[in-house]
């Protein structure tokens, strides 16, 4: 049955990729969108059908073969099925059929239709392979493939030179996070002698997770980074963590991915490959748990990340940039609250944010299309009369993500800033100082959606004006997107053509569905401080048996509870029942941050609204536009060393000098031997036969004086 | 009983005789005339040793010795007459374009 | 008796070997080496090797030797060549090389005393190993390999010799 979820994309990717160049558009989407609606209906099938033992904890191993079995290492093909890859796989089902839907549409006319979907299929495949497998090196399979189809995602505008650039800065950068993934497994193994997640009887497997929890907790030092021990897995499994979720200092490839086309940003580079690093680090969660020191550091990189990349959303024109640093910055709150023990509000934030963020850019690709691929905001505006559904949609989009009060963002959100303030696991002033952080993320988050939304749907219509007119060669980056005539963009034909106009329905339809499921997939996961504790935190509950907690790691005396087992479910369970006084002390601080929250992102909205509806075109600071010279800084700091390095030490002297120079010094070697020796060849019978009695003698010599 | 050194010692004599004609003949078919005495100097030996020895692989050589020697002399004569067609000659010394 | 026999066919052989090297004409060169190989022949016999003194005839004598002197009377030399003779000074590296080779195997022969052969009782020695039955039963036993081998060798030659031999253009 699990294995059915992964391989139905598989099958549409090789049907399509083998096949689909002699279909038509309809069967090509067709295909595309039926593979991906069997997975999406066994997903919720297996889940709904299962929900009971998940909910109990039980870990549902699929076992399909043996991969590699090599002395003490073993690896199979095996899915796993707990709360958290079962939410997993319903999201990222579910949302990625909508995509596929909308793509059908955004899609319409392009030469290598069927190249696309083929790609967008193989990569539900890598990504569902990626939740469901059973062991860090199965996961690796799915991280290592969904990078794939990132990259040929990104560049599929292949003939344009900025889409293969961006393609190929999202996969080096990928790389250099996989490294650190890799050597994060191999250390895990290396210590536990397992890769899978949890010993499963049926196969005899022990697992690593079952091995963490028996670990004393690493000190909370900074020599425990480097000591080797979890806090070194912990933070070699985050540097893989950074470059799929583009955190700093790996984020710099998630702006430029937006190269591709938009349902590739909407599925990909918001909903669920960036989000992998969210899953890998609260499945590891027993890890961390007994790694203090990493946990703090992903905190800090997480709120870093968030406050940083939201101030540069604030300054961008491009429409797809402000979502792509919005989605970094919202991933930072993601790993803002895993760095702060609250895995399941990280998820529950993941899982919000792939609806709000999904939709938000496909509506940008819906306002793309309307008009004609132009990106640039400063040639937006006034479209909420053009493209009525649009509008409607994106602006739910935005009010979830601002936060405001029972929409989907509001919960997560809330949920992870109310962790962040009541943590435990963060020493001295730590928590309030990541909370502040939080806070003004939250804030400008407000305000940049505000400015994205009043420059594109509300003002004055500025698309209609000269093309040359805002051709200022200091974005020439983003406007070549816009303006360079390109030859392979869906619709090219269209191109400068009529006013701006609503959407076919094979697009609005899915902007409409996840609205919806913007809008009502935070009551999933009500904090319970809002009820007052009445209505229970259905998602957090659901998972607690997936993830570890903190408190199970404290006091560093070795935690024989092993979680996934039924008991440390009810162990918590009867911890909050012991505790109610705590409890309610809990909510109350949770409802005056919560008031805090809805007064922080109101104000955003209002101060977005009233300044960039006077001033919709004023000028961000430089600094911010520019992105902090982040990629300057490290074109200056690290690509051009290396290029300089491989230039003049790597090429001109070890290539040119040391390995050409013995190739080619062995040829001369044997050019001068053979030189001197041809005077041997007489190129007379007889002078061969002369040398030859010259060998016989001399080998009948050395056996009679032998 | 003739000993085995006699048989030795006449095949060392034949050999160095087809050795020297290589030396100095210079006519192509004489000069291969001088390779079959060779081998069959060496034959003698196999055949000697392989009385001497009352092994049957030694005679089992010289057939196949005499199988290459029947292809060495059919490719060998071929290039004979390609080399006499061409350069209307058979002396050893016209042909040495071989040399560099 | 053997030993007479061994010298007069020895001798024969030997001097039929000169003789090779003092005609100038090919033809009589290649007489003289079917001589040679006659008594070679002859000495396989002494030796009990009675199909290999056979095949000697038939195959060497007869039919490898007939294949040379056809070639030689086909080829048909002209007597009006130039003289050509490089590197003259080779040929006399002819005679130190022969008497060293000469001397090196001669310095050897003595060691065959200290070889131990097995005795053969004299009414077995002629059926010991040398019968057509002996080598045929060995050649397509534990020699089949060499043997086949050899075979495609043949062909290889056959059709070389046809590649090399033909005229352009047939």
């Amino acid at each position: 049955m699990l294995a059915a979820i992964i391989l139905a994309p598989l099958a549409g990717a090789l049907i399509l990729g083998l096949f689909g160049k002699r279909m038509g558009e309809r069967a090509i989407g067709f295909i595309a969108c039926s593979t991906v609606a069997v997975s999406a209906v066994l997903s919720f099938y297996v889940f709904f059908a299962n929900r009971e033992a998940l909910e109990a904890g039980t870990k549902i191993h699929e076992y399909l073969f043996t991969w590699i079995s090599v002395g003490q290492f073993r690896a199979d093909a095996a899915l796993l099925l707990d709360s958290l890859s079962g939410i997993y796989i319903l999201f990222v089902t579910f949302v990625g059929f909508w995509i596929h839907v909308f793509a059908t549409g955004y899609m319409h006319g392009d030469t290598g239709y069927y190249r696309f979907f083929a790609y967008l299929n193989l990569f539900m495949f890598a990504m569902l392979t990626l939740v469901l497998g059973d062991n860090f090196l199965l996961m690796f399979v799915g991280w290592e493939g969904v990078g794939l189809c990132s990259y040929l995602l990104i560049g599929y505008y292949f003939l344009r030179d900025y889409a293969n650039d961006a393609a190929k800065k999202a996969f080096i950068v990928n790389r250099i996070g996989d490294f650190g993934f890799a050597l994060g497994v191999m250390l895990l193994f290396s210590q536990a002698h397992t890769i899978f997640y949890f010993s499963d009887p049926a196969r005899g497997t022990q697992g690593a997770f079952n091995w963490a929890m028996t670990q004393l907790a690493d000190p909370f030092t900074a020599s425990a980074i480097f000591a080797g021990g979890l806090t070194t897995i912990g933070i070699l499994l985050f540097i893989g963590a950074t470059g799929k979720s583009a955190q700093i200092p790996l984020f710099v490839w998630l702006p430029d991915a937006m190269a591709g086309p938009t349902p590739v940003s909407a599925l990909i580079h918001a909903a669920t490959m960036v989000t992998a690093g969210v899953y890998m680090v609260s499945r590891a969660s027993s890890i961390f748990i007994h790694a203090p020191m990493a946990m703090m550091i992903i905190a800090i990189i997480g709120a870093a990340t968030a406050l940083f990349a939201a101030t540069i959303g604030l300054a961008q024109w491009d429409i797809k940039k402000v979502l792509a640093y919005s989605t970094i910055s919202q991933l930072g709150y993601m790993f803002l609250a895993c760095g702060v023990g609250a895995f399941a509000a990280g998820i529950f934030h993941v899982f919000t944010h792939a609806f709000f963020k999904a939709l938000l850019f496909l509506g940008s690709g819906s306002v793309i299309v309307g008009l004609h691929h132009e990106q640039d905001m400063r040639r937006m505006g006034g479209l909420k009369k053009f493209m009525p559904v649009t509008f409607a949609t994106m602006l739910v989009g935005w009010l979830a993500i601002s936060g405001v009060p029972l929409l989907s963002g509001f919960f997560s959100k809330d949920e992870i800033l109310f962790r962040t303030f009541t943590t435990a696991g963060l020493p001295d002033a730590w928590p309030k100082i990541l909370w502040i952080v939080g806070a003004i993320t939250a804030l400008l988050t407000a305000v940049y959606m505000t400015r994205l939304m009043v420059l594109t749907f509300w003002g004055s219509e500025r698309f209609s004006e000269s093309h040359a007119a805002h051709h200022d060669t200091r974005h020439s980056d983003e406007s070549h997107q816009s303006v360079t005539p390109h030859g392979v963009g869906p619709n090219e034909h269209e191109h400068h053509a009529g006013p701006p106009r609503e959407s076919p329905r094979s697009m609005t339809v899915p902007l409409v569905v996840l609205a919806i499921g913007a809008v009502f997939a935070g009551y999933l996961g009500v904090p319970e401080g809002l009820s007052g504790g009445k209505i229970p935190n259905y998602f957090e509950r659901i998972l607690e048996p997936s993830i570890a907690h903190p408190q199970d790691a404290h006091s560093g005396s070795p935690i024989r509870q092993i979680i996934g087992e039924p008991a440390a479910h009810e162990k918590a369970a009867s911890a909050a029942n012991a505790a109610p006084a705590a409890e309610d002390e809990g909510h109350g601080t949770e409802i005056m941050l919560t008031v805090i929250s809805v007064i922080i992102a109101f104000l955003g909205i209002g101060i977005g609204w009233s300044w960039f509806n006077r001033k919709p075109l004023w000028q961000p600071p430089r600094l911010l536009e520019d992105k902090y010279y982040v990629d300057e800084i490290y074109n200056a700091a690290i690509v051009q060393p290396i290029k300089v390095g491989s230039t003049n030490l790597l090429w001109k002297i070890i290539d040119v000098g040391i390995i050409d120079g013995a190739v080619n010094g062995a040829a001369y070697l044997a050019s001068r031997i053979g030189n001197a020796m041809r005077y041997m060849q007489l190129g007379l019978a007889r002078g061969y036969v002369a040398l030859v009695v010259l060998g016989a003698l001399l080998i009948i010599g050395y056996f009679i004086m032998k | 009983m003739v000993p085995l050194s006699w048989y030795l010692g006449l095949s060392a004599l034949l050999f160095t005789i087809g050795a020297v004609g290589v030396f100095i003949k210079r006519n192509a078919i004489t000069i291969f005339l001088c390779i079959e005495l060779m081998l069959n100097a060496a034959n003698l030996a196999l055949v000697a040793l392989s009385g001497f020895f009352g092994d049957v692989g030694g005679q089992l050589f010289v057939f196949i010795v005499m199988t290459v020697a029947a292809a060495e002399a059919a490719v060998g004569l071929a290039i004979v007459i390609s080399v006499f067609r061409n350069r209307e000659s058979l002396n050893v010394d016209d042909v040495d374009t071989l040399k560099l | 008796m053997e030993q007479t026999l061994f010298i007069i066919f020895a001798v024969i052989a030997v001097a039929s070997a000169l003789n090779i090297l003092i005609q100038r004409n090919p033809l009589y060169s290649a007489l003289s080496l079917i001589v040679t190989l006659a008594s070679l022949s002859a000495l396989y016999l002494t030796l009990h090797a009675q199909f290999i003194a056979a095949i000697q005839v038939v195959v060497y004598a007869g039919a490898i030797m007939v294949l040379f002197v056809f070639v030689i009377m086909l080829l048909n030399e002209p007597k009006d060549v130039p003289h050509i003779e490089k590197h003259k000074w080779l040929r006399y590296l002819a005679i130190p090389f022969a008497g060293l080779l000469i001397a090196e195997m001669f310095y050897a022969l003595p060691l065959d005393k200290q070889i131990a052969f097995p005795s053969i009782p004299a009414e077995q020695a002629d059926t010991a190993v040398g019968t057509t039955w002996n080598i045929g039963t060995a050649l397509f036993t534990d020699y089949l390999l060499p043997f086949e081998v050899t075979s495609v060798l043949i062909l290889m030659a056959v059709v070389g010799a046809m590649v090399l031999a033909r005229r352009e253009g047939d």
